[in-house]
C-alpha cells in the first residue's frame, strides 16, 4: 500500500456504529474506562475505525485527540484492518539469542509482507512481538493461536509457504 | 486395553498434566485429551483423575506429566506414552521405566519429580501450588492451603501486626525495584484519606520472563489472597489487577477465581463473616512496557496514555484518582500468605544478607534444563545455571547470563560465583530485576545483544522526557552502526557518556535503567566493541554485515539440499561435488545452515 494513501477512510460505509452502543452504555458512568471501551470496540470491528473513535469521543464527551492519543499509544490497538491470519514472530530475549532475526527474515521473505504490515489482499498480517512467554521452545512463531516452537529459517519458510497456500486458496 | 477389577479402597490416582505455556506449545493439551479419552473409554474415572495444572517448571522437557502422590515424573510425553502411563496406574502404579527421566541416554532413570537435578536446590514458596492443583478449582486451592492465612489475618491479627510481620520478613518488591514491601504498606496505611487502593501489578513486560504469568495461571488464588491481606493491612476496600492483555489465559483464570472466591465469601463484602470488605476488578493492559512503572500504570487505569509523572508525591500518598495507592507485583503478593502462615522469621531465615526469601526466575536460553525455577536468595548464579540448569545446551561454552531483563545487565561467566542478591547483582551491573535469566553462549554477540535491548527500550520509551526519548534513540543509532561495521573511534566513549546522562536524568525507571544492559556489556565485553569498530569483526558471527556463510569442504557431501533451499540462488555446485556460496549474492538468511544435515555450512 502506498504511503500517501489514506487507509482510515476505506470501508467507512461498512462501520456499523450501532454495535458500539451497548459498550458505550455499559461504561457511560465510568470516567476511567476509555481503554476497556477501546478494547471492546476493537473486539467488535477487528480494529479501531476512525468513525468508531469519533463516536466514542462524542459519546464520552472527551476530545477526539485524547481518544486518538490513547489508541495510538498502546500496541494492542490497530487503526487499520488486520489480516485474516496474524503471524507473530517472537523476538523476546530467548528467541532473539536462539536466532529469531533469521526466522523473521525467512517469513517476511517467503510471504512478501513486510514486518508490521498486512498483505494487500487482507489475508495475512506479519508482526514482531516482544515475548509470547514460551521461551524454552525458542525461537517461537505463532500463526493465529497455534504456537510453533524451535523454528529455524528453513522450517519458517515451510510454515510460511503452507500458510500462503492456505490463505490464497 | 482392558481394565482389571478395581481394588475396593482405591482412591483416584491423580495424573497432573502440565498446561503451562511451554508445555501447551509442545502439545500438552492434546496429551491431556488423550488421557481423558483413555479414562473415559475404559470407565476409569473413579480410579484415575486427570488434572490440568499450571507450570511444573521443567518446560524444556515438556509435555510434562506427574503421577500420583509419589510424584512419578514423565517428561516429553506423547499419546503412546499416555496410554502406557494409564496402564501402569491400573497395574499398581509401578513407574514405566522406559518413559522416566534420565540425565543422559542410557543413564539411570529418576522416578520422582522431586529428585531430578533440576529440582535440587529449589525451594517453592511462591510456586507452592503451581503444577500441583487445578487452578480453576477453588476447592483444590482451599485444600492446598489457600486462604488459610487470610482467615488467620482477619481473625487474629491487627493491620499493624500484619505490616510488622511483612516488615520483619524482609520481603522486597519482586517486580524489579526491590523496595521493602512492609515499608510500602506502612506508608500507604499512614497516608491520610478514607479511600485507598491496592493494585496488583501483573503487567509483566520483560522479554524473556514469564514468572508472573505462571503464578497467575497456576495458582491465581494465592495472588488474590495476598491482595486481600495487603488490602486489610493498608485499609483498602477496592483492588485492581492490572494484567497484560497478552495473557488471555491468566485473565480468564483470574476472572473465574475472583467470581469463585466472592461466591464463597472469601472476597467481596464482609469477608469470612468479618467486617472487612475488599473487591477486586481486573483491568487489562493494552500493550505498553512503560505501564509497569507505577505512575504510568495508574495513568493507564485512569484511561490515559501510560506516561509516568514525576515523584513525589509517591502513589502511597497520591495515586489512583489522587488517593493513597499501594502497588505490589504478582510474585510479591504470592509470598504474603506464606509469611503470615509461617512467620516473619521463617521467611527471613531463607536467603542471605538483605535479600530474604526466594526468587522465581525464568531460566531460558542456551541452557540444558530451562523453565521456571524458584531458589533461595543468595544462591550463586553458577548454582542456578550449572546446577539446576545443567549447563550449556549446545556444544559452545556459556558466555554470559542476561539477568533482569531490559533494566538488568549481562554477567560474564567468570563472575558466575556472584550470589543472587539485590546488592551483589546490582554492584556487578546486572540486578535481580523481575527474574528473567537468559543464558547466552559464544554464538551471541554482546554488541548485537545491546542493540537488541536498546531497540526494545527505544520503542517502548513513552517520549515524555527528553533524556529517554532522545538518548535511547542516539544510543541505538550508534550501537546499530557498530554492528553494521560502520563504528568509528570515539563511539565507545560517546556511548558511555550518553548512558550516564540517560541513567541520571530520565523521569522514570524505564529511562533510568535503559542504558544498563549496554553499559554492562561495555564493562565486561569491551573487546567485542573494539573488534567491531577497529577490525570490522564479529567474533560470534552474529552481525550479518560482518559475517558470511561458507561451505566446509571436508563435510560437504554434495547432496544439493542447500542449493535447492537457498531462496536467493547464491549456492552453486554439482551433485556429489563440494558446493560453494557466492557472498555477493548471499543475503545471510541462514536457510542453508538450517537445511544442511552434515553441519557443512558455517558462519565465518
Amino acid at each position: 500500500m502506498a504511503d500517501h494513501e489514506c487507509v482510515c477512510a476505506t470501508g467507512a460505509d461498512s462501520v456499523d456504529l450501532t454495535l458500539l452502543r451497548p459498550v458505550l452504555d455499559e461504561f457511560a458512568s465510568d470516567g476511567g474506562a476509555l481503554i476497556p471501551v477501546l478494547q471492546r470496540a476493537q473486539a467488535i470491528y477487528g480494529y479501531l475505525p476512525r468513525e468508531a473513535l469519533l463516536e466514542i469521543a462524542e459519546r464520552r464527551r472527551i476530545p477526539f485527540s485524547d481518544v486518538y492519543g490513547v489508541a495510538t499509544f498502546y500496541a494492542q490497538f490497530h487503526l487499520q484492518p488486520r489480516g485474516a491470519t496474524v503471524v507473530r514472530v517472537c523476538d523476546g530475549t530467548a528467541c532473539h539469542v536462539a536466532g529469531s532475526p533469521e526466522v523473521a527474515r525467512a517469513i517476511v521473505g517467503e510471504l512478501g509482507v513486510a514486518m508490521g504490515e498486512t498483505a494487500a489482499d487482507g489475508s495475512i498480517t506479519v508482526e514482531s512481538v516482544a515475548c509470547l512467554g514460551c521461551c524454552v521452545v525458542a525461537p517461537v512463531v505463532a500463526i493465529g493461536e497455534q504456537v510453533h516452537g524451535q523454528v529455524n529459517p528453513a522450517m519458517a519458510r515451510t510454515l510460511a509457504r503452507r500458510l500462503h497456500r492456505e490463505a490464497t486458496r | 486395553m482392558t481394565a482389571p477389577a478395581a481394588p475396593a479402597t482405591a482412591r483416584a490416582c491423580e495424573v497432573r498434566v502440565c498446561a503451562g505455556p511451554g508445555c501447551v506449545a509442545k502439545g500438552s493439551l492434546e496429551i491431556a485429551e488423550r488421557f481423558d479419552a483413555v479414562v473415559a473409554e475404559n470407565s476409569l474415572s473413579d480410579r484415575v483423575r486427570v488434572i490440568r495444572t499450571g507450570c511444573h517448571g521443567l518446560c524444556s522437557k515438556g509435555p510434562l506429566v506427574v503421577v500420583g502422590d509419589d510424584g512419578v515424573f514423565y517428561p516429553a510425553v506423547d499419546t503412546a506414552a499416555a496410554e502406557r502411563i494409564v496402564e501402569s496406574i491400573l497395574s499398581g502404579c509401578e513407574p514405566v521405566e522406559g518413559l522416566l527421566f534420565r540425565t543422559s541416554p542410557g543413564g539411570p532413570p529418576i522416578a520422582r519429580y522431586a529428585d531430578i537435578p533440576f529440582n535440587a536446590g529449589q525451594q517453592r514458596i511462591v510456586l507452592r501450588n503451581c503444577g500441583v492443583i487445578d487452578p480453576e478449582d477453588l476447592d483444590e486451592a482451599l485444600a492446598a492451603g489457600d486462604y488459610a492465612a487470610l482467615r488467620t489475618t482477619l481473625t487474629a491479627l491487627t493491620p499493624r501486626e500484619v505490616i510488622e510481620a511483612v516488615r520483619g520478613s524482609g520481603l522486597r518488591g519482586r517486580g524489579g525495584a526491590g523496595f521493602l514491601t512492609g515499608l510500602k504498606w506502612q506508608l500507604a496505611r499512614d497516608a491520610a484519606g478514607e479511600q485507598k487502593y491496592l493494585i496488583c501489578n501483573a503487567d509483566e513486560g520483560d522479554p524473556g520472563a514469564f514468572m508472573d504469568r505462571a503464578v497467575l495461571e497456576g495458582d491465581p488464588h494465592a495472588v488474590l489472597e495476598g491482595m486481600a491481606i495487603a488490602a486489610y493491612a493498608i485499609g483498602a476496600s477496592q483492588g485492581y489487577v492490572y494484567v497484560r492483555a497478552e495473557y488471555p489465559l491468566a485473565v480468564r483464570r483470574l476472572t473465574k477465581a475472583i467470581a469463585d472466591a466472592e461466591a464463597r465469601g472469601l472476597l467481596g463484602a464482609g469477608i469470612m463473616g468479618s467486617g472487612f470488605t475488599f473487591k477486586i476488578e481486573i483491568r487489562e493492559g493494552a500493550g505498553a512496557f512503560v505501564c509497569g512503572e507505577e505512575t504510568a500504570l495508574i495513568a493507564s487505569i485512569e484511561g490515559h496514555r501510560g506516561m509516568p509523572r514525576p515523584r513525589p508525591p509517591f502513589p502511597t500518598t497520591s495515586g489512583l484518582w489522587g488517593r493513597p495507592t499501594c502497588i505490589n507485583n504478582v510474585e510479591t503478593l504470592a509470598n504474603v500468605a506464606w509469611i503470615i502462615e509461617h512467620g516473619a522469621m521463617a521467611y527471613w531465615g531463607i536467603g542471605r544478607g538483605m535479600s530474604a526469601g526466594t526468587k522465581v526466575f525464568s531460566l531460558t536460553g542456551r541452557v540444558r534444563y530451562g523453565g521456571l525455577v524458584e531458589v533461595p536468595m543468595g544462591l550463586t548464579v553458577a548454582a542456578l545455571v550449572e546446577g539446576i540448569g545443567g549447563g550449556a545446551s549446545g556444544s559452545r561454552p556459556i558466555k554470559a547470563a542476561q539477568i533482569g531483563g531490559p533494566a538488568g545487565g549481562c554477567l560474564p561467566v567468570r563472575l558466575f560465583d556472584t550470589p543472587i542478591e539485590y546488592q551483589t547483582l546490582s554492584a556487578a551491573g546486572a540486578g535481580v530485576g523481575s527474574g528473567g535469566l537468559v543464558v547466552v553462549d559464544e554464538s551471541t554477540c554482546m554488541v548485537e545483544l545491546a542493540r537488541y535491548f536498546l531497540a526494545f527500550t527505544q520503542a517502548e520509551s513513552c517520549g515524555k522526557c527528553a533524556p529517554c526519548r532522545i538518548g535511547t534513540k542516539r544510543m541505538l543509532e550508534i550501537v546499530t552502526r557498530i554492528t553494521e561495521g560502520d563504528g568509528v573511534p570515539g563511539d565507545i566513549e560517546q556511548l558511555e557518556q550518553l548512558g550516564r546522562v540517560v541513567k541520571s536524568t530520565s523521569l522514570c525507571a524505564l529511562g533510568g535503567t535503559a542504558p544498563n544492559l549496554m553499559l554492562s556489556t561495555l564493562r565486561y565485553f569491551r573487546a567485542e566493541y573494539e573488534e567491531h569498530i577497529n577490525e570490522k569483526k564479529c567474533r560470534a558471527h552474529a552481525c550479518a554485515a560482518l559475517s558470511t556463510y561458507v561451505v566446509v569442504p571436508g563435510k560437504c557431501t554434495g547432496c544439493g539440499a542447500c542449493r535447492k533451499a537457498c531462496p536467493s540462488g547464491a549456492i552453486s555446485g554439482v551433485a556429489k561435488g563440494v558446493h560453494s556460496i557466492d557472498p555477493a549474492v548471499c543475503t545471510r538468511c541462514g536457510v542453508c545452515e538450517a537445511t544442511c544435515r552434515f553441519d557443512a555450512v558455517a558462519k565465518v
